[in-house]
């Protein structure tokens, strides 16, 4: 898929989840915004995957482990067609499978239940390493938040990908920049953050996680690294698309009301 | 009678399952020479793999792998991997990935060591998990069947292990039945149901229960949950009465299982014998003696029990 599809797609996405918070009445639109155009291209242009045949084992895995976003996930599997899009409306509602943190048993396309922050890249891992150990060829794909960085799990997992030269193992990065309280560097920085990752002896990069072009070449240049994991450190805006949520920590955890929704939505459409 | 830890019929018996099922995969934290996945590892490099004292990663790990089709056992001492239980809850409970988590090391029989290595809340904290199986083999062959047994079950497993040698208690012959106590002793007057590691203190109770002329039953509870609410319920229409023993704290454990069916039924009294305080270091049968696992603590609840 071109880079003006999933363009098209991304803005399309991005309505869904604000009409999916606003339907729900709870939720967090602020860190949705962020990873959606790494969703995307992920789903429409990168991972080998089948619709019409969820549990081909031949998939390439994403993880959320940032589980807190996956409006933005639902929105991409419901157009992907895995589910009908209606079903998107009953977020959050009592009986949906779709629950207000990923739950893999409820919503078999999801990989993994995540929502508690920290475990989504030891998940990652392990698929990755049951991959090499089965000698798949699958890639695993793993998206964690910044603010998730600050739990210790994610360095134990960390020292353990390289330890096992997970090439298949690939990590995004949503660096957004704002936690639910303030800005992730009044809460606990994490800086020097790609540093880090690098002393861990990951293959790094650093890109704009909002520019299709950028993603795409470094998804495919993490394909070709051999014997080690990549982390893809995304610089992205909290809230993106719609002006008043944009680097706001207020909009991390609050769904809008139907007349901000709609002002939301008139604006990610008036865009270009 | 051989004297085996039931880590030591564990690791064996894993490292002859391995070559059965190419599915096993077996991930330790540093301890595989204390937890005795060493066996499996040396038999299968390839398939098994030490995380490094990073309990928390190991259960993720763990149920990653089991979500891609694989059965991990991941192996510590239990009070390290079943601390970890917020992991475990989320990526493998509720994910309900088919993971086992095997942790040795329970109860204070670990002696020397201390409380900080003694897992006396691992009982309490896995019994919590809906679909989380819990498993507490007696001796050597008990446990070397239940492993065979927990290779077949698809889904979570909690398998609680000693340190400490243990009497055989069952034959050589003996068949696993999961879910289903196992009555070692008949007797008639009051039951002692005893789990793991303390069934020989339990046994030695019973004879010295017999010289005063009572007659109890010993029952092995191997699985801890689901309980054998079926066997509870027989004693509840007999004589009713049943001492609970086991090397863990008294809220929680096995005690606790039998106290929430009896109390269901509304048939029956129980006393706990259990651990009531935080452990220390010592030898294991003075530590028991300390704690209230000793024959002549058991025998004397029992005794209790019988004249209220």
């Amino acid at each position: 898929m071109d880079i003006s599809e999933l363009k098209a797609i991304a803005k399309e996405l991005r309505v869904d989840i604000i009409r999916m918070l606003t339907a729900a009445g709870s939720g967090h639109p602020g860190g949705s915004l962020s990873c959606i155009d790494i969703i995307v291209t992920l789903f429409f242009n990168k991972m080998r995957h089948k619709p019409e045949d969820p549990n081909w084992s031949g998939r390439d895995r994403f993880v959320l482990s940032k589980g807190h976003c996956v409006p933005a996930l639902y929105a991409a599997l419901a157009k992907a067609g895995y589910f009908p899009r209606e079903e998107l409306l009953t977020l959050r509602k009592l009986n949906s499978r779709l629950q207000g943190h990923p739950d893999r048993n409820r919503l078999p396309y999801l990989e993994a239940s995540t929502g508690s922050l920290g475990q989504g890249l030891s998940i990652a891992l392990g698929m990755a390493l049951a991959g090499k150990t089965m000698k798949a060829s699958y890639r695993v794909y793993c998206m964690i938040s910044d603010g998730e960085c600050q739990a210790g799990q994610v360095w134990e997992a960390a020292m353990a990908a390289p330890k096992y030269k997970l090439d298949n193992l690939c990590v995004l990065l949503d660096y957004n920049k704002i936690q639910l309280s303030g800005a992730v560097d009044n809460i606990m920085s994490l800086e020097p953050l790609l540093e880090k990752w690098r002393a861990f002896n990951w293959n790094t990069m650093e890109i704009d996680g909002h520019d299709f072009k950028a993603i795409i070449r470094s998804l495919d240049d993490a394909e070709k690294v051999k014997g080690k994991p990549t982390l893809i450190l995304c610089h992205t805006t909290k809230g993106k698309g719609v002006s008043f949520m944009e680097g706001k920590w207020e909009w991390h955890g609050k769904a809008p009301n139907r007349d901000e929704g709609e002002r939301a939505v008139q604006e990610i459409l008036a865009r270009p | 009678m051989a004297a085996k830890a039931t880590r030591v019929a564990f690791g064996e018996a894993l490292a002859r399952l391995g070559g059965e099922n190419p599915r096993i995969v077996v991930l330790d934290a540093d301890l595989s020479k204390s937890t005795m996945s060493d066996y499996f590892a040396s038999k299968y490099p390839e398939r098994f793999f030490d995380m490094g004292i990073a309990e928390g990663n190991m259960v993720g790990t763990g149920a990653g792998m089991a979500l891609a089709g694989m059965i991990p056992f991941i192996c510590s001492f239990s009070c390290f991997v079943t601390g970890r239980f917020e992991q475990i809850r989320m990526s493998i409970g509720y994910s309900r990935a088919n993971v086992k988590i095997v942790g040795t090391h329970s109860g204070i029989g670990i002696g020397p060591d201390g409380y900080s290595q003694m897992a006396i809340e691992d009982i309490a904290l896995m019994r919590s998990l809906p679909n989380m199986v819990v498993i507490q083999p007696a001796d050597g062959v008990e446990t070397e069947r239940a492993v065979e047994y927990i290779v077949r079950h698809n889904g979570p497993v909690f398998l609680r292990l000693t340190r400490q040698g243990v009497e055989d208690i069952n034959p050589p012959d003996y068949q696993f039945r999961f879910g289903e106590g196992v009555i070692l002793r008949p007797g008639k007057n009051v039951t002692l149901m005893a789990t793991g590691g303390v069934i020989g203190n339990t046994l030695k109770a019973a004879a010295i229960l017999a010289g005063k002329g009572v007659d109890a039953q010993v029952v092995n509870i191997h699985t801890l949950k689901p309980i054998d609410r079926k066997l509870i319920a027989q004693i509840g229409r007999s004589h009713g009465r049943i001492v609970t023993v086991e090397d863990h704290g008294i809220t929680g454990g096995l005690g606790s299982a039998v106290s929430e069916v009896v109390a269901e039924l509304g048939r029956g009294r129980v006393k706990r014998v259990a651990v009531e305080d935080y452990g220390e270091s010592g030898d294991a049968e003075g530590l028991y003696r300390k704690y209230g696992l000793s024959e002549e603590n058991i025998a004397a609840r029992a005794l209790e029990l019988l004249q209220d």
